[in-house]
């Protein structure tokens, strides 16, 4: 466990154990509801909450990281221990989703210019063991940059879609990907905000506290906005198409590209035998293997898993893409035609 | 494949495994390896595990199979089923096919045999006999093929050491014994990826999804400063040493690159892939659950060993990797292009009988291009 100063806490308060921070400073939580001074934390709670289901970032109290009074750097941490309360009143995961990412986002900031400090050392230090004890990410410092195994950056950056986090558009050497400290810290923004947020749903939801009951009215009215619907136009992507056509042409489309092509119709609902008939012009076509492998990606044989279409950027690494404009921000061939209403 | 063949094919495979138990071992951490092989026209046997030379041995004595496989993957138990093994990690493989390297030489030495009539013939696209369009395409890999490999094997080698930090003596390369070559990493920090995120690292070594501002190209206001130096490490050095060629260049190619816009550049990024990156099958670096052919078994393509290569270099396939005996026998040979194996010239045969030693008549059978007369 790391230990963290006044200041670090205010920083990160959800490394901080919120209960033991409550008792340690003697309050309780029905005082936050009635007790005029310390409704001024459960305000705060509730416009930071507000504020990241707006997709903003909470404009903290502190200065450079600092509090200039003790009471400022309380209600800091107050307001995030609130925040998560209200949430767990609230109970709208959207809600919680939103204020975990928005969180993530502020303590990015601040783990930045830690990690960039160089008249603090321990500040840097600080940051360089929340994100190993946190993300098990060993960063070392070379030169102006901070060096992480590639190992260790693919397995974070694998889940961004953004170009400029492949491994080719980094500088690479030796087994290490160089990094800023910009780049250091975005890196874990998404297991920090799903740190935070997994954090906030196994915490106990408390029964219903006086003086609260106003918020959470009005966190679950925003919480409606968030709803989305979605239509489907029927349309096959062009990878699909492709495979489609090759089949017919009666050329060889590779097992990939077969793989995607019967995972994909069956998560459109297309029947095993309504597939099959697809692949009668392969050269190699042999209708009892055809149907058993068909069957196997169906979970119908074998351990029973049902195979999924392979994402975009597993067919481009197959050759299996063949984008167009209309394929723009779609991760996965099935979300082709799905429009966000 | 009829009976006669299978025959000759199993009594040559027997012979060899008999004869060269020296050339063909488990590889370390057997008892974690799923294992498997293939009989000639029979299907594949998975999920085999074994515990040491002496059971390998065994099997291949017991069985005959036309190929071997074990996984580059550790289970914890890698005879039960695909779910239930318990994957461990996986070594790092690449596959480097002279196939996929779109080689100038590859029409001369292709043929088509005809799955329906069973011609020989030279169309790539459809049987001249019948025009059935149910073809295998058959190639007979010349030298040409073998340094095109070799080229890559070089590239990915070097991408490997200098960029990925990978130790020289945990790489090994093999012949594949057909077309070309396989080469292993082991005991890296890569042990533990999964597919996903193998395949940035396939991407990484094969230059593809680059944008031109890695290279220093911005869509607005390109800035001269930002482009990279030869000597620099890594792709941005790479690419400065294709696309500059000198330093004296450097300056004016510049130039016209930040005239001739964003996009171009991009287009030139994706044509210089296939000159600067290594070509190496995606499908098999993703695979973390793989069989791979095992080491010093033989290639049921073509008869010949898959093996270690001491000095890739001076390495001769086809000298060094054929160890079938040299009893002659009669064939019905039908293989228009001429072939060497351990520097005796075979072939070309016009659908005549002739009496060749049997290293060159498995080579010609494997290829479905000769039966036994």
């Amino acid at each position: 466990m790391i230990t963290l100063g006044k200041d670090e806490i205010a920083k990160y308060p959800f490394l901080a154990d919120a209960g033991q921070y409550l008792k340690d400073k003697g309050f309780s939580l029905d005082q936050f509801g009635i007790d005029p001074d310390l409704k001024i934390s459960l305000e705060k709670a509730l416009s930071r909450v507000q504020v990241s289901a707006d997709g903003k970032i909470y404009k903290s109290d502190l200065i450079d990281g600092e509090a200039s009074k003790d009471y400022v750097l309380e209600r800091e941490v107050f307001s995030f221990l609130l925040a998560i309360v209200l949430l767990k009143l609230t109970g709208m995961n959207t809600l919680i989703k939103r204020f975990a990412l928005a969180e993530a986002r502020r303590a990015e900031k601040y783990l930045e210019k830690d990690l960039a400090n160089i008249t603090d050392e321990s500040k840097k230090e600080l940051a360089i063991r929340i994100i190993d004890d946190l993300f098990s990410i060993q960063i070392k410092k070379q030169d102006d940059y901070f060096i992480i195994p590639i190992s260790n950056y693919l397995k974070h950056s694998v889940n961004f879609h953004e170009r400029e986090w492949k491994l080719i558009n980094r500088r690479v050497g030796n087994g290490f990907v160089f990094l800023t400290p910009h780049e250091t810290v975005r890196l874990i923004r998404k297991e920090l905000s799903s740190y935070i947020s997994s954090k906030i749903i196994n915490a106990k939801t408390p029964s219903m506290i006086s003086g609260f009951e106003e918020p959470v009215k009005q966190l679950i009215s925003l919480s409606k906005k968030f709803v989305t619907y979605s239509v489907t136009t029927g349309e096959y992507p062009p990878c699909i198409k492709h495979a489609i056509e090759v089949l017919e042409k009666g050329e060889n489309l590779p097992h990939s590209g077969r793989f995607m092509l019967a995972t994909f119709l069956l998560s459109r609902n297309q029947s095993v035998e309504q597939i099959a008939p697809l692949f009668k012009n392969a050269p190699d076509y042999n209708e009892r293997v055809t149907l058993y492998q068909l069957n196997h990606l169906a979970g119908a044989s074998g351990s029973g898993t049902q195979y999924s279409c392979p994402s975009c950027e597993k067919l481009k690494t197959q050759n299996l893409c063949f984008a167009i404009p209309e394929c723009d921000n779609i991760f996965n061939p099935l979300q082709f035609g799905k429009k966000r209403k | 494949m009829q009976e006669k063949e299978v025959k000759f094919l199993e009594d040559a495979f027997k012979k060899y495994y008999f004869d060269h138990f020296d050339l063909i071992h488990v590889p370390e951490r057997t008892s974690e390896r799923e294992f498997g092989f293939q009989k000639f026209n029979s299907g594949m046997m998975r999920h085999i595990s074994l515990k040491d030379n002496k059971e390998l041995h065994l099997l291949l004595m017991q069985n005959i199979p036309s190929d071997v496989y074990c996984s580059n993957a550790y289970y914890s138990f890698p005879n039960l089923s695909m779910n239930e093994k318990d994957w461990k990690e996986a070594d790092l493989i690449f596959d480097i096919d002279a196939k996929d390297l779109q080689l100038d030489c590859r029409l001369s030495h292709s043929i088509t045999k005809c799955n329906e009539c069973n011609q020989v013939s030279n169309s790539n696209h459809q049987c001249l006999h019948c025009n059935s369009k149910k073809i295998e395409i058959k190639s007979l890999p010349c030298k040409n093929c073998i340094e095109g490999s070799k080229k890559e094997v070089f590239k990915l080698l070097n991408i490997l050491i200098e960029d990925l930090g990978v130790e020289k003596n945990n790489i090994k390369i093999y012949f594949s014994g057909n077309e070309g070559f396989h080469v292993y990493v082991y005991n890296s920090q890569f042990l533990t990826l999964g597919s996903r995120e193998r395949s940035e690292l396939v991407d990484y070594i094969m230059f593809r999804g680059a944008i031109p501002e890695t290279f220093g190209m911005k869509k607005l206001k390109p800035q001269r400063s930002l482009f990279p130096d030869l000597e620099e490490r890594g792709w941005r050095g790479r690419f400065s040493k294709e696309i500059f060629g000198s330093k004296s260049k450097r300056s004016k190619i510049i130039s016209e690159l930040i005239s001739g816009g964003y996009s171009k550049f991009h287009k030139n990024l994706e044509n210089i892939s296939t000159i600067i990156g290594a070509q190496i099958d995606p499908n098999v670096t993703m695979d973390i659950h793989r069989i791979f052919r095992l080491p010093g078994s033989l290639n049921s393509k073509s008869g010949l060993t898959k093996i270690f290569c001491k000095d890739l270099k001076s390495f001769d396939p086809y000298s060094e990797s054929s160890f079938l005996n040299e009893n002659t026998v009669e064939i019905q040979a039908s293989c228009p292009i001429e072939f060497k194996l351990k520097n005796k010239k075979f072939g070309p045969f016009n659908n005549e009988i002739v009496t060749i030693p049997t290293y060159g008549a498995v080579y010609m059978i494997c290829k479905n291009l000769a039966t036994i007369a």
